[in-house]
């Protein structure tokens, strides 16, 4: 499974693994709008620590799923970012649009 | 420049060819002993260049997607991405970034962005109704003044 969701009162985190493209990011999104539709969070958290390589797909997956939470009047809240990730997230600005959250260490 | 190495792929332009692609260009590139870095720079610009012949090449149809990649004198990695498909009108149009001619599948227009700040060089050969050339180069060990 390429995404993992997991529900709190508030927020809804995606655990994305492994490597987002073009090929994978389209799974990706449709399994976190059918929970985001759904449930309507506050915060969405898109935790990319299971994440191995992403290019600008992932920029795409960002920036859609920002626009989804937004029309809720949510917050999109980004973790787990590696330093290439990090790379390709400034390139586009999108860090901007999201709170960072640094955990730093990978989940079990 | 004198060519140390050389390989070739063809394949077919199915999405799932782009992992599997931008993986066995970054194996081959292994015998320069590469950081993970640069490894890495190497496979999000091939990713992006593969994702265009598929996505914009070859929109609405299936055909093969070339590459060649070589190791050249001095530690000079060369990949070039080559399709027979559409083409681009406007080449430099295509390369401002957030341009992009496919909103509705969520791409960013960033992929020429991408291959310009992860490589040294990337030159961009179109011709409308004939294809696409991107030749991508990036010298490594500099940074680590190997």
């Amino acid at each position: 499974m390429a995404v993992e969701l997991v529900q709190s009162p508030s927020r809804l985190t995606a655990r994305l693994s492994g490597e987002i493209d073009h090929h994978s990011a389209r799974g990706m999104r449709e399994s976190i709008d059918r929970a985001v539709t759904g449930l309507s969070p506050r915060e969405l958290e898109l935790d990319f620590s299971g994440v191995g390589f992403m290019d600008s797909s992932g920029i795409g997956l960002v920036m859609g799923r920002y626009k989804l939470i937004r029309r809720y009047g949510g917050r999109l809240y980004l973790s787990g970012l590696s330093p290439q990730l990090q790379r390709v997230m400034k390139l586009s600005g999108v860090d901007r649009l999201a709170v960072i959250e640094q955990k730093g260490q990978k989940r079990g | 420049m004198t060519v140390l190495n050389e390989m070739k792929l063809t394949f077919l332009s199915r999405s799932a060819n782009e992992g599997f692609s931008r993986m066995a260009v970054a194996a081959f590139f292994a015998q320069l002993d590469p950081t993970v870095d640069e490894i890495a720079d190497i496979k999000t610009a091939v990713s992006e260049a593969v994702t265009n012949a598929i996505v914009h090449g070859y929109r609405d149809t299936i055909g093969t997607v070339y590459i060649t990649a070589r190791i050249l004198e001095g530690g000079r990695a060369y990949v070039k991405i080559r399709d027979r498909g559409c083409g681009i009108a406007d080449v430099k149009q295509a390369m401002e970034p957030l341009f992009t001619t496919a909103p509705d599948e969520e791409r960013a227009g960033l992929g020429f962005a991408v291959m310009q700040s992860f490589m040294d060089s990337v030159r961009v050969y179109s011709k409308e109704g004939k294809g696409t050339t991107v030749v991508l180069c990036k010298t490594l060990g500099v940074r680590m003044g190997r």
